[in-house]
């Protein structure tokens, strides 16, 4: 009778990731290693981009990321809402970092790779601007968890900017295209589409999209192993004090 | 309801109430505005319809800690939540009361803070109409912020940072309709697009203000 809730235990989460998170951090580290080494040495350059093409391997995997953190803090947020584990906020505490630090990577390596090919670092197309809209959120989203002190009130309050967030950010989404006309390209990645990128390209990106995917998962846990612990050293600390 | 909503709107506009400062605070930043980008009033004509709607963005965002801050600091936000009437009921008041005493005197102050702006003449009614559409948004999407940082100490700060971003739609498609009544445009498709953020803000974001609030009271 495996279900998915027992890892609603913290210590049946502790012991789970545990025995998990070794495993996770080699994949991660082995895909990466391998999807970027790939990427960066063995694959031709394009004909027109030249060799910055190859920064795809960084800023596709990590513009996915930054997206899926926050749809993940939300499925979290929407867990702690109905079923109040604290694991599930927690991990959506711990995950609003790790989401952030991924869309600044995408909007640097986007920068980096607009200077040269774009002839500007920055242009306020709905693609970037909504990025940097979501990193907003992302901020607001940490800055209230900072301010608050009781645990569980903070968990509340932020878990409904987290869903309000959402519908909001959804809607500026399609609110900038409304506003301004796109310079950035279309999706380079999507199911529907039979052919995306050359296969030359395409085969190391998989890869490093599935070392950015263990990676978020492999630093999710292990963030969320650390705030269950802090939060058991501060219940020690104050039962001390109280006896 | 009523009394609530008349005495929020009484507490608004006397002395020591804030009225009248948002109003200031616009006015500040429509005259400081040409000491920024100079007194070209091409320009100025130009630029105008975003900066009248950030302008009217910013005053309302100045006076929306008010909405809960001083209601918890007395107590009385308590005996209000007590009260018969419902938590959603009560945040609805609040945001109305709010829209009241700083958003109405913004948008019938705008034509006049538009003619400093040097605005083209067939600017003023869409400014007018994206204005009065828009600020119960900005009125409805504050009391949110203004209910999720009611407890903190310094939440103002805090509260400028969660709300912002939620301000964004509302922004592009007011200050959209305002430009494009400006450039003698059809303006249908942003307005509706205002109206429909401004009407579901109103629907669905008092059950979030309510639950937060709740929170915020435990």
């Amino acid at each position: 009778m495996a279900s998915i809730w027992e890892y609603a235990n913290p210590k049946k989460f502790i012991q789970t990731t545990d025995r998990l998170l070794p495993w996770l951090s080699v994949l991660s580290a082995i895909t990466l290693v391998i999807g970027l080494i790939w990427g960066f040495f063995f694959t031709p350059d394009d004909f027109r981009q030249g060799s910055t093409v190859k920064i795809i391997y960084l800023h596709v995997p990590s513009a996915l990321m930054a997206i899926n953190a926050w749809l993940m803090m939300l499925v979290a947020s929407l867990i702690w809402i109905v079923r109040r584990h604290h694991v599930s906020a927690l991990a959506a505490r711990a995950a609003a970092p790790v989401g952030a630090v991924m869309t600044v990577i995408a909007l640097a390596t986007g920068a980096i790779w607009g200077q040269p090919m774009w002839g500007t670092w920055w242009a306020w197309d709905p693609r970037l601007t909504s990025f940097l809209i979501l990193f907003l959120f992302y901020l607001g989203y940490m800055a209230l968890w900072a301010a608050i002190e009781n645990d569980d009130t903070a968990a509340d309050l932020t878990s409904v900017l987290c869903l309000v967030g959402s519908v909001f950010a959804l809607l500026s989404r399609y609110a900038v295209n409304f506003w301004n006309q796109g310079l950035h390209q279309g999706a380079s990645l999507s199911l529907d589409k039979e052919k995306n990128v050359a296969d030359v390209f395409y085969h190391p990106l998989l890869f490093c999209i599935a070392g950015f995917v263990l990676l978020f998962i492999a630093l999710v846990f292990l963030r969320t192993q650390t705030e269950i612990r802090a939060r058991r050293m501060r219940a020690l600390l104050a039962r001390e004090r109280l006896g | 309801m009523r009394a609530l909503l008349i005495r929020d709107i009484r507490l608004a506009v006397r002395a020591g109430g804030g009225f009248g400062l948002g109003l200031a605070f616009f006015l500040i930043v429509v005259v400081l505005v040409p000491f920024g980008v100079g007194p070209d009033s091409g320009l100025l004509a130009r630029i105008a319809p975003g900066i009248l709607w950030l302008g009217a963005l910013l005053s309302c965002l100045l006076s929306l800690d008010r909405i809960f801050a001083l209601d918890w600091e007395d107590g009385s936000l308590d005996l209000l939540a007590t009260a018969p009437l419902p938590m959603e009921a009560l945040v609805s008041v609040k945001a109305l009361a709010h829209w009241l005493a700083t958003g109405v005197p913004l948008v019938l102050a705008s034509p006049l803070f538009a003619l400093l702006l040097s605005l083209p003449p067939e600017g003023y009614l869409p400014l007018l109409v994206s204005l009065a559409l828009g600020t119960p948004a900005l009125s409805v999407i504050g009391t949110f912020g203004a209910a999720l940082t009611v407890g903190l100490k310094r939440g103002g700060l805090l509260l400028s940072l969660l709300v912002l971003p939620l301000y964004v739609p509302t922004l592009i498609f007011g200050a959209e309709v305002a430009r494009r009544g400006a450039e003698g445009l059809e303006t249908g498709v942003p307005l509706a697009m205002l109206a429909g953020i401004t009407f579901g803000a109103i629907a669905l974001l008092p059950f979030a203000s309510a639950a937060v609030l709740r929170v915020n009271l435990r």
